[in-house]
């Protein structure tokens, strides 16, 4: 990547002066970011230009101290920093504390802060020269994978919100990350099965060692006793810390199934594990007989890569979304009596506090608004789509954006009182109440360990009547050849691969067992708000001439109604500039739109009735007539201009452009694809039939309990997959067989859902459903590979005629296949092919 | 052959060495993240700079 930014860079660091040449005939790029500078900020006496103020102060920062090196990285990829202005004083607060600091060894303060915006090597330089920046800052380590960052300080000398404002001020916007505690347990369980697989893989290639000697030895003119018993005695002594150290894992799951009473695969592997140790060392002390020693340590290895590498998977896929569900914000404006504003963390809230909400926070707490106008974004909550306006004396709900201008709030209910956490209860509740889906795998391995297990007893019961002792050697052979190493592999391997590959396409999965329900079609709830559209007002359609454009706008950057916003965004996004004309005089009337003089001309933008009343020509005949489609679903907003109605825009929340497509080809594959949605029914019906859904697949007004009723009961006939993003549909994605949490979405649709979708739009699912059903083919595949390998081994096992050789090259390449099975098999599109 | 009997003991010594390291470095959470020690050995070592200011 070139960028016009290090040499730009590069030039201000030497002290060249740049001012002489084309600075103001090329844009000039910023020198923190590599933007384009705007007209305004464009500065002919300095030789480094900035696109704001942001950017000025993280570039004086790092110059300042010395850190300009940063600079000179290829791969830099800075986003322009958007200071907010943040005290971050909530991270000071004893209830933040009790949260997320923990105390290290040395006396130091340590916690983890989720960051924005990391991307690569620089990243880490920058982030790790914190300590460098403020003194009392130990130690700075970030990991790139995670976007965490650990930050050990000394609480004596420097307070942790002045680290988050340093963060801040570099570009890195830092948020508490929420999973502090058990992610230690986790890494201690991660470190745990390392040591376990170390151990277990080094003893496994000595015994095979071993093993390689003796079998040579059989094969050659034969080796001497003296040294074949010493390399037995050598694999037992190997083979017994083996067992109880690592293969300890397998025993205590065959027991856990047993006192369950339920058919576990470790049951068998126990059993085998325990058998074959057992009659190898009765042969190692007998001095005859096959020792299974290298099979055994083999299958331990084995099997414990594979469940760490599923586990591992899964895991990554979980962290993804809770790291995401860190951002919302967890901080409240607080105004004390004496009207001073104050940070504190969301869980401090006590009702009767008075809150200062800016435009464009989310409302921390459920309360009455007391002060400002505004309007309030509550499709977390409804999914309804058009923002609802809030005056004094209103209700507001935590958990909705305030859209426009600043609010006061007097607090009612908070924290667990609050609504949304009502909702979220319920959320909880259906999580509990699912039942976890039986895999594949798991069936098939129910009857393999029921199948082995009795022809195990039979061979041995069968050769018991002859040669006693070697009935047992037959029927210990059969367990360890039939060892269902490959089984084990089989769906572990297929499901990571699968997943590694979806989550580099932007789809996270969180378990393999969402992927078998996805192989099938089956019944398809959408939400709409958010989901199948874009949720958020912009313009649909403009119906008048270019000229009234720039009137429009400089007279909507009087108001901050969100009508007036979307329209001002939608006109001015034109690929030709507008060019604004001054406003002389302006005057808003609630409910009805705004009127004013622009550039000598009197504009009205407003409701229909309100342009039509004011218009002094008649309003055109065909402007009364509804509107079909997409526009049956937005508002008409009128402008006119002089008392003559020119120009007619439409505000709605537009589909998202692969919708159409996306469902058709879902249906195409016999899905049932449904829509479900908070919002008016006239306009999820209209949505729907514009993508080519039928009425009766289109259900509105539905409430988050109406929704989650509604999984219930299709769940009773079969699978439901249900894909939403906001609270509101939280508690029926938790209940549905798979629940799909879409881009942008609410924290707690993210955090019940099984999968959820990074890329913005419908097409992932597609992708999805299709890499579902591919995975599932990888899987059976490997699936009947092993138990091929397994019922051929058995077979020479029950006619006795296996020997240690055969069993000792028949299980890797069985294990072999499964891997290269499920490498090569076509799960997802192995190259990612993001768009941004 | 009989050179077997003290090199093979030797041998598992190192492998017990391996693993204790490698068991050592595990706990030490050396494996943890896999990702970031490689982009932070691009980084040239700090030049012996000014004073970090108060």
């Amino acid at each position: 990547m070139t960028r016009p930014t290090s040499a730009a860079a590069l030039d201000a660091r030497s002290g060249a002066a740049r001012r002489s040449t084309g600075v103001a005939a090329a844009p000039a790029a910023c020198a923190h970011c590599g933007l384009a500078v705007p007209e305004g900020f464009v500065d002919e006496e300095r030789a480094e230009q900035f696109c704001c103020a942001g950017c000025r102060t993280a570039f004086t920062i790092i110059r300042d101290h010395g850190l300009d090196q940063y600079y000179g990285f290829g791969e830099r990829k800075t986003a322009p920093v958007r200071s907010t202005g943040r005290s971050y004083e909530e991270f000071d607060h004893e209830a933040f504390h009790a949260l997320h600091v923990s105390r290290t060894s040395e006396g130091l303060s340590r916690t983890e802060l989720f960051l924005e915006g990391v991307h690569c090597a620089s990243c880490v330089w920058l982030v790790e020269r914190v300590p460098l920046l403020l003194r009392g800052v130990a130690r700075a380590e970030l990991n790139v994978g995670r976007s965490l960052a650990a930050i050990e300080w000394d609480a004596g000398q420097v307070q942790l919100s002045a680290v988050a404002r340093t963060l801040e001020s570099l570009g890195y916007a830092p948020h508490p990350y929420l999973g502090i505690r058990r992610d230690e347990v986790r890494r201690r369980e991660d470190r745990a099965a390392l040591v376990r697989i170390g151990a277990a893989g080094a003893i496994a290639i000595n015994v095979m060692l071993a093993a390689v000697a003796m079998y040579s030895g059989v094969l050659s003119n034969g080796i001497e006793g003296e040294f074949e018993r010493f390399f037995r005695w050598v694999s037992l002594a190997l083979t017994v810390p083996a067992i109880l150290g690592p293969g300890r894992v397998f025993f205590s799951g065959a027991w856990a199934a047993l006192r369950t009473r339920t058919l576990h695969l470790d049951l068998p592997i126990a059993i085998a594990l325990a058998a074959g140790t057992a009659r190898g060392t009765v042969n190692t002390i007998t001095d005859q007989g096959p020792v299974y020693f290298d099979g055994v340590t083999i299958l331990i290895f084995l099997l414990l890569v594979g469940r760490y590498l599923q586990q591992r998977g899964t895991r990554a896929a979980t962290d993804a979304s809770e790291l995401l569900s860190s951002i919302t914000p967890r901080g409240a404006r607080v105004v004390d009596d004496r009207g001073a504003v104050r940070e504190l963390p969301a869980a401090a809230l006590l009702p009767g506090m008075l809150l200062d909400v800016r435009a464009g926070d989310t409302i921390a707490a459920d309360g009455i608004v007391e002060g400002g106008r505004s309007a309030v974004n509550v499709s977390l909550l409804t999914g309804e789509s058009r923002p609802v306006a809030a005056d004094v004396g209103s209700q507001v709900f935590a958990g909705t954006l305030n859209v426009s201008a600043p609010l006061r709030v007097r607090v009612e209910r908070a924290g667990e009182e609050s609504r949304v956490a009502r909702l979220l209860r319920q959320v909880e509740e259906s999580t509990r109440r699912r039942a976890p889906v039986v895999v594949l795998a798991n069936r098939l391995a129910g009857w393999f360990v029921a199948i082995v297990l009795v022809l195990a007893t039979a061979t041995w019961l069968v050769g018991i009547g002859g040669d006693s002792s070697a009935a047992l050697d037959h029927a210990i052979a059969l367990l360890v050849v039939t060892c269902p190493c490959a089984l084990a592999m089989a769906t572990p391997l297929a499901v990571t691969v699968a997943t590694g590959r979806a989550a580099r396409r932007g789809v996270f999965i969180k378990g393999g067992d969402a992927i078998e329900a996805l192989a099938r079609p089956s019944t398809l709830l959408l939400d709409k708000t958010g989901t199948v559209t874009e949720g958020r007002l912009s313009l649909v359609r403009w119906d008048g001439p270019d000229w009234v454009k720039p009137l429009v706008v400089a007279l909507e950057r009087e108001s901050t109604h969100p009508l007036a916003d979307g329209l001002r965004l939608g006109l001015t996004d034109d690929a030709a500039p507008v060019e604004t004309s001054p406003v002389e005089s302006s005057e808003h009337v609630t409910g009805a739109g705004i009127r004013g003089t622009v550039a000598g001309r009197h504009v009205v933008v407003g409701s229909p009735s309100f342009v039509g009343r004011q218009a002094s020509a008649p309003v055109p005949d065909e402007w009364l007539a509804a509107g079909e489609g997409i526009l049956a679903t937005a508002t008409p907003v009128w402008i006119s201009v002089d008392g003559v109605a020119v120009a007619r825009a439409w505000l709605g929340d537009p589909i998202r452009p692969d919708a159409a497509a996306s469902i058709r080809a879902l249906r195409d594959a016999g899905w049932d694809v449904r829509l479900l949605s908070g919002d008016a029914t006239p306009v999820v019906r209209a949505v729907g039939s514009m993508l080519g859904l039928p009425p009766d697949a289109c259900r509105g007004e539905a409430s988050p309990e109406d929704k989650l009723h509604e999984v219930e009961t299709l769940r009773r006939t079969g699978r439901v997959v249900m894909v939403g993003d906001g609270v509101n549909d939280a508690a029926a994605i938790a209940a549905a067989t798979v629940g799909i949490g879409v881009h942008g979405g609410a924290e707690a649709s993210l955090a019940t859902a099984d999968i959820y979708l990074t890329t913005p739009g419908l097409s992932p699912l597609v992708e999805l459903a299709r890499g579902a059903g591919n995975t599932m083919r990888v899987i059976r595949r490997n699936i009947a590979f092993s138990l091929l390998y397994n019922v051929a081994g058995a077979a020479l096992a029950l006619t006795g005629t296996i020997s240690p050789l055969i069993a000792a090259v028949l299980m890797p390449i069985s294990s072999l296949t499964v891997v290269l099975g499920s490498w090569y098999g076509h799960s997802f599109p192995r190259q990612a092919a993001r768009s941004a | 052959m009989s050179i077997v009997y003290l090199v093979l003991p030797l041998a598992l010594i190192l492998v017990l060495a391996a693993v204790l390291a490698f068991a050592w470095a595990a706990r030490r959470g050396q494996f943890d993240d896999l990702e970031t020690p490689a982009l932070r050995m691009l980084h040239d070592d700090d030049p012996p700079t000014r004073e970090p200011p108060a």
